[in-house]
């Protein structure tokens, strides 16, 4: 049933009862609360795209019997019309209604309606990103809750990882557990710091946070909205590393400040108003490779604030070139807790053979969060060789990580966050199963501001639909008010299926699910692996 | 340090019809013809050009090729008339190997000669089988092979091709008994081969030769081809010569470094005549990838050839009696490496690996697989246009005649030499700049090193092992997936 009936207020209601907790506050800047609010935040475009397409042909007599048979308001008529608009298809669930008797297709007196596939929505997305994914993603951004069930919502379909592993108790033939009785309080939050160390407390609310995104790879709106967003579920955003804009400070209590190879836009200043600072010793999507804005992106702002010429092609570096050791690592964390001493620090890594041995150094360099980027994570632009071939894919390093983390009795010490190809909330679950603390998400961010992964980021004048571009005329296709909400509405939808799923599993915290992957199985006819 | 090496890329507008991915559907009927038209914001001009084409018929249409479907167009039509289709030709094109986006990336590389680029993260399969289940490795931490700001530091892509002989031999007054090292230094790790199938052979042999010559590697041509060539293109030249050929051949023989030799019971007989006529030559044998290619290559290795290159079907499979398929290059060569290593003559043996190499990662995939080198075939057509479209309907073989005029979709046979150099030299030149991208992310500056390197990719197999081995296992039938 399309939740496109359900009255969103009282989503609203039930997830801003958590209170926001107190935290030192870092930002001397005036910071800017913005309210945990589910509204409804429809598609901005004027035609919204659903799996099916939905007909009417010319024989059609608006008799309006089409009105009477569909529950989910797919045919309208409003009182005093005289024809039947035209079909708002995207509401259509397809054959599971359509070849039933009660249908509008078997209604219709002239046998005017038929309901197929939508080729167009067939042409959006790719295997990793199916298009069924993106329109449930797209209807959680809009909703604030779960997509209806004729959108695969858990899945993609590329054959492998999160797209094999279940919950038990989604397939038939296992144990269900016992649930957590009903209206016990579920909690999502997480602490960043466990190193025991002086520096404070960082809190969030939800075990996911934003990825890094450049002004320049991406517009100001999608930035902000990000932000935004992260400030009213008191989580993070990051800056990536195109320098950090003026309009960010009203919310750096939410910021992360990236400290990437090419150093843009890094400055004392930017490194103290800011909780978190990351290093970015490599890309997921492009590991062993600097950033890339391809010059036609490096617009007079964007050039203005990574202090370079504009339309120029920008490379990072790789690697850093003052890191040349583990050693030298360690210098540079110290650097950055000397110059804010009450930061926490974040490494980010991508995931290489020996990525086991990578966290571990990283640890004992001092960081407090390991962020480790797999392979088939997002980019504003990368060559397609690295993308697909260069270093293993998140779901296999997670493992990985953890074990060996646990194997060192360095495990509750750090804050293990995984990223690179987190679609959905099934797949932070089961991030999370495997050994991860919590996630940070790129893509599943920029389809819910409309992104159809087409893959056109990084040339000419950028995305197409106005989110991963600087472009002034195109920037405009998206409102700042929208983006915070339909990010919002996300995570809310998020939050309510893991909710959903930790009751199911009779947890009361998403920190009792780390590492329990004896709550997984992995689809696989070769048995013979098994241990 | 040798000069740096460079592969010069000049754009190479393709001459053949190009085909889409998408296709834009678009009734017309019901049109209000409002002033805000989405045709007209078009990012990428796809409706102009289509106008361009109502005024003009003898313009060409390009619509199905540049449309990206970021469907802002059908989402914003104001009466919703429009739709984007996937092109079903696009989707037919090539085989279960030679896929439709492995051909468009190609064609593209060829174009420009510069390694593809896109946004968003990798759009493809988890993992598939042959090279699709190997990832390479990265450091972290390296000496920087790769910096944007002051340029790159050299990395080597050159191996050599030749007898390697562990040890010197001398008499006891110190004379060398070793004849000299013959090795022949090819600066990429791809020679030119024989497509499969082609009839008209020596065309594309004059362009793999021109294209050979200017990347400084070997282009493989029959010996009958070998004629056309210019004296100072021979030594650019590896001959494929038969028993017949060798008789009459003498002056290409003098001159090339290198010949090819199809494996047979008097194969190490013929390469003792070719090295009669020319002592300075380097005898490779192709012998047919199988389960039985280790063993026949340490039997040759005894014999004194120590070139080998093992030859996959046009998939990177075995081919097995009876027409079956066999192992993928990946672990058969991993096999033969492992064999020649145990014998302890790897080292003097050169293994060049052909067949199924379709895209860069796979010079670097069958590198770490133990070869030297590859062998690149039927890439080399897809640059001119190829669809590889052979073998695409089983039902009906032979449907399309290679090289027969007219019944080539791309109209191969007839394509001009220098126009087929630009676009094998570019497509050599992308796959060379990706080599070097993921050798600079694994820190290691000199391909040579890469050989037999398995510790630095990531096998599927062993990571699923690692990673998912204590996770419950459940047959996809259990969920319907």
């Amino acid at each position: 049933m399309s939740s496109a009936t359900v009255d969103v207020r009282a989503g609203a209601q039930g997830c801003a009862t958590e209170p926001k907790r107190a935290h030192a506050g870092q930002s001397e800047w005036p910071q800017e609360t913005i309210a945990r609010e589910i509204r409804p935040a429809p598609d901005r475009y004027r035609n919204v795209l659903g799996k099916y397409k939905v007909d009417r042909g010319a024989n059609c007599a608006s008799c309006g019997r089409c009105v009477e048979a569909c529950v989910y308001g797919v045919h309208k008529k409003p009182t005093g019309y005289a024809f039947t608009l035209r079909p708002e298809d995207y509401l259509c669930v397809g054959p599971d209604c359509a070849e039933t008797a009660e249908s509008c297709v078997a209604q219709c007196p002239q046998k005017a309606i038929t309901v197929r596939p939508n080729s167009s929505a067939q042409c959006m997305g790719d295997p990793r990103w199916s298009s069924d994914l993106i329109l449930a993603t797209w209807h959680q951004a809009a909703t604030g809750h779960a997509a209806p069930e004729h959108l695969e919502s858990r899945l993609g379909a590329s054959g492998g990882g999160f797209d094999v592993l279940r919950f038990k108790f989604e397939v038939p033939g296992f144990e269900e557990p016992t649930p957590t009785p009903a209206g016990t309080e579920i909690d999502t939050s997480l602490d960043l710091n466990h190193r025991g160390d002086s520096r404070p407390q960082v809190h969030i609310d939800i075990p996911v946070y934003g990825g890094g995104m450049s002004f320049g790879s991406v517009s100001i709106h999608t930035i902000l909205g990000k932000a935004r967003a992260a400030a009213a579920w008191n989580s993070f955003t990051c800056t990536g590393e195109g320098g950090y804009h003026d309009r960010l400070k009203p919310y750096d209590d939410h910021v992360i400040t990236q400290v990437a190879t090419g150093l843009f836009g890094v400055r004392e200043d930017t490194i103290q108003r800011v909780r978190i600072v990351e290093f970015k010793y490599a890309q997921g999507a492009k590991p062993g490779l600097g950033g890339h804005l391809l010059g036609d992106k490096n617009t007079p702002a964007v050039a203005r604030m990574r202090e370079a010429v504009a339309g120029n092609a920008l490379f990072s570096p790789f690697p850093f070139h003052s890191v040349y050791s583990v050693e030298d690592h360690k210098k540079h964390v110290d650097w950055i807790k000397e110059t804010n001493p009450r930061c926490l620090v974040s490494v980010k890594v991508s995931t290489p053979t020996d990525v086991d041995m990578v966290a571990v150094g990283s640890y004992y360099a001092g960081a407090h969060i390991i962020h480790l980027d797999g392979s088939y994570g997002g980019t504003g632009a990368a060559p397609d060789i690295a993308k697909k071939n260069i270093a293993m894919p998140i779901e296999y390093a997670i493992p990985k990580v953890h074990k060996f983390l646990s194997a060192e009795g360095i495990r509750d010490k750090v804050t293990l966050i995984s990223s690179g190809g987190i679609r959905s909330a099934f797949d932070v679950l089961k991030a999370i199963a495997l050994g991860a603390d919590g996630v940070v998400i790129g893509t599943a961010e920029m389809v819910a501001l409309g992104c159809v992964r087409c893959a056109c980021c990084e040339s000419g004048r950028g995305c197409p639909r106005g989110i991963a571009s600087t472009d002034p005329e195109l920037m405009k296709l998206m409102s700042l008010e929208w983006a915070t909400q339909r990010l919002i509405n996300l995570q809310n939808a998020w939050r309510e299926q893991m909710i959903a799923v930790l009751a199911r599993l009779g947890m009361k915290s998403i920190r009792e699910l780390r590492g329990r992957s004896d709550l997984l199985c992995i689809l696989s006819d070769d048995l013979e692996v098994s241990k | 340090m040798p000069d740096r090496y460079h592969i010069h890329t000049a754009p190479a507008p393709a001459q053949f019809r190009r085909i889409g991915k998408f296709g834009n559907v678009d009734w017309r009927e019901d049109c209000s013809r409002c002033s805000n038209c989405v045709k007209l914001r078009c990012l990428y001009d796809v409706y102009k050009h289509e106008a361009a084409f109502n005024r003009d018929p003898m313009e060409p249409v390009g619509t199905a090729d540049e449309c990206k479907a970021c469907l802002s167009c059908v989402q914003g039509c104001t009466k919703g008339l429009l739709s984007v289709s996937a092109n079903p030709e696009f989707l037919s094109l090539g085989d279960e190997y030679w896929r439709p986006d492995i051909l468009l990336t190609l064609w593209n590389q060829s174009d420009t000669g510069r390694v593809p680029v896109s946004g968003a993260g990798y759009r493809g399969r988890f993992h598939g089988p042959g090279f699709d289940s190997i990832w390479t490795d990265m450091s972290e931490i390296v000496r920087p092979t790769r910096d944007g700001i002051h340029g790159r530091e050299y990395i080597s892509t050159s191996v050599d091709i030749g007898p390697k002989p562990l040890r010197l031999k001398f008499t006891p007054d110190g004379r060398m008994l070793t004849p000299p090292s013959q090795l022949i230094e090819v600066q990429i790790p791809a020679i030119l081969d024989m497509p499969a199938w082609t009839a008209m052979g020596s065309r594309l042999a004059a362009a793999r030769i021109a294209t050979a010559k200017e990347i400084k590697t070997l282009a493989v041509v029959r010996a009958g081809d070998a004629v056309q060539a210019l004296p100072k293109q021979l030594p650019s030249i590896a001959p494929l010569f038969t028993r017949e050929d060798i008789a009459n051949s003498q002056d290409i023989i003098e001159g090339v470094k290198m010949a090819q030799l199809r494996d047979g019971p008097d194969v190490a007989a013929l390469a003792g005549q070719l090295l009669a006529i020319n002592p300075g030559l380097t005898v490779a044998v192709r012998l047919p990838l199988s389960p039985a290619a280790a063993d026949r290559i340490i039997e040759l290795s005894r014999q004194g050839i120590k070139v080998f290159q093992l030859c996959a079907d046009r998939h990177g499979r075995e081919k097995l009696p009876g027409g079956l398929r066999g192992r993928h290059l990946k672990d058969a060569l991993r096999e033969v490496h492992g064999r020649l290593v145990k014998e302890g003559i790897r080292d003097e043996l050169t293994l060049i690996a052909a067949g199924g190499i379709a895209l860069a990662e796979h010079m670097a995939k069958a590198i770490i697989c133990g070869a030297d080198l590859v062998a690149v075939d039927t890439a080399l057509l897809v640059a001119l246009g190829c669809r590889v479209c052979r073998d695409a309907h089983p039902d009906v073989p032979g449907q399309v005649q290679c090289g027969v005029v007219g019944k080539c979709p791309s109209e191969i046979e007839s394509v001009e030499c220098s126009y087929a150099t630009e676009r094998m030299v570019n497509l050599m030149g992308a796959w060379h700049s990706q080599l070097l991208e993921l050798l600079g992310a694994m820190g290691i500056r000199e391909v040579r090193r890469l050989r037999g390197e398995v510790g630095r990719a990531i096998f599927m197999e062993d990571i699923e092992k690692e990673a998912f081995g204590d996770l419950c296992r459940v047959p996809r039938a259990q969920v319907n997936a």
